[in-house]
């Protein structure tokens, strides 16, 4: 037993931070098993797999990898896809750093953490010391059960064999869904057409150059036309669509 | 890809995504916090995702392909407007694709 467990710490605050971490992290570790089974059925071995969920660690970039490499597509076009959704952890980063505080090993480690959820509940706490716990407990909680989690999708997938047999290619579709629903609704109603026409465009657009384009190709193509939408797109030139003084980009937690 | 390859793409990848997380946490935050930066981010996120929702549903090896898969994104659709849970969607999809084959549906 621990001298003095966190969730019976005297400080409130910390004790609903850690709570909500425990939730989320269980919720999110959950949907490593689909990561796990899709990873195996895009033609991943088991030790691949892993090594994405250990050293990656960031859900939509490994959906993304796994997909490109299902696709057939080439290493370049694997590295980009992910690396690209990967991008808005480096945002997140920018946010966290200075509630945190964290300096030498633990700022590697904090960094390696910074992810939509971590970021998420992070960010919600009121005070800075349930903010640092909401940060580690979150962070934390996610990275032990989504590796254990992947790990028991991909046995589990490895042991089914034929994945159209169990629709795990239609499976793919749905998860990239699940991950974009939320992002497909906020509290800026200019910006969330934006994000919505984009997101219809970028779709249409790698529908149209998958017969005449390399596989792995469409997909960053949409990327391109989302960074020209954004650097166009003026707006409300200082003033960013904010959530909170200061703002950063929003995390998004799936549901 | 071979199986060196795809070890490849995983290591490569991974350095990619864990560098960036890295840089977020050290770079001046005045570089990074510019609201074209912020929004523009957002954006790629959105597209990338629904690029991939697109290609994952509706080619197979280069080629547009209307089968099953169609039919469970439009069953995961209405999954997440009813606010169902991230692994229950990912179920329903693959279950709904999973009884169209076992029906003779390609």
């Amino acid at each position: 037993m621990p001298p003095r467990s966190l969730a019976q710490d005297p400080d409130p605050a910390v004790r609903s931070a850690v709570r909500t971490s425990v939730s989320v992290s269980v919720a999110t570790g959950l949907y490593g098993v689909s990561f796990g089974a899709l990873s195996v059925a895009a033609g991943l071995d088991v030790p691949q797999t892993m090594a994405l969920s250990l050293l990656m660690f960031s859900g939509g970039s490994q959906f993304a990898a796994v997909g490109v490499v299902g696709a057939g597509g080439a290493v370049g076009a694997v590295v980009a896809t992910a690396g690209l959704l990967g991008a808005r952890n480096g945002l997140y980063g920018v946010q966290v750093a200075p509630l945190l505080g964290a300096s030498g090993w633990r700022r590697l480690l904090a960094a390696h953490l910074t992810i939509d959820e971590s970021t998420a509940v992070a960010t919600a706490q009121p005070t800075p010391a349930a903010t640092r716990a909401g940060f580690w407990w979150t962070g934390a909680g996610v990275f032990v059960l989504w590796n254990a989690f992947s790990l028991l999708g991909a046995l589990l997938g490895d042991a089914l064999g034929d994945p159209r047999r169990y629709g795990l290619d239609a499976a793919a579709g749905a998860a990239f869904l699940a991950l974009l629903w939320p992002r497909l609704s906020g509290d800026d109603r200019r910006v969330t057409r934006t994000v919505r026409v984009v997101a219809v465009a970028a779709a249409v657009l790698a529908l149209a150059l998958t017969p005449v384009a390399p596989a792995g190709v469409p997909v960053l193509a949409a990327a391109a036309l989302a960074v020209v939408v954004g650097s166009l797109d003026g707006g409300e030139g200082g003033g960013a669509p904010g959530r909170r003084a200061g703002a950063g980009p929003a995390p998004v937690v799936t549901p | 890809m071979s199986r060196v390859a795809v070890w490849w793409a995983v290591l490569a990848a991974s350095a990619v995504v864990l560098a960036t997380k890295v840089a977020g946490h050290l770079v001046p935050r005045t570089l990074l916090q510019r609201p074209r930066v912020v929004r523009t981010a957002a954006l790629v996120t959105a597209a990338l995702l629904a690029a991939l929702v697109a290609v994952q549903t509706a080619t197979t090896d280069g080629a547009l392909v209307l089968d099953a898969r169609v039919a469970a994104l439009v069953v995961a659709a209405v999954a997440l407007l009813l606010r169902a849970p991230f692994v229950l969607v990912v179920l329903l999809a693959a279950a709904t694709a999973a009884l169209l084959r076992w029906l003779g549906v390609p």
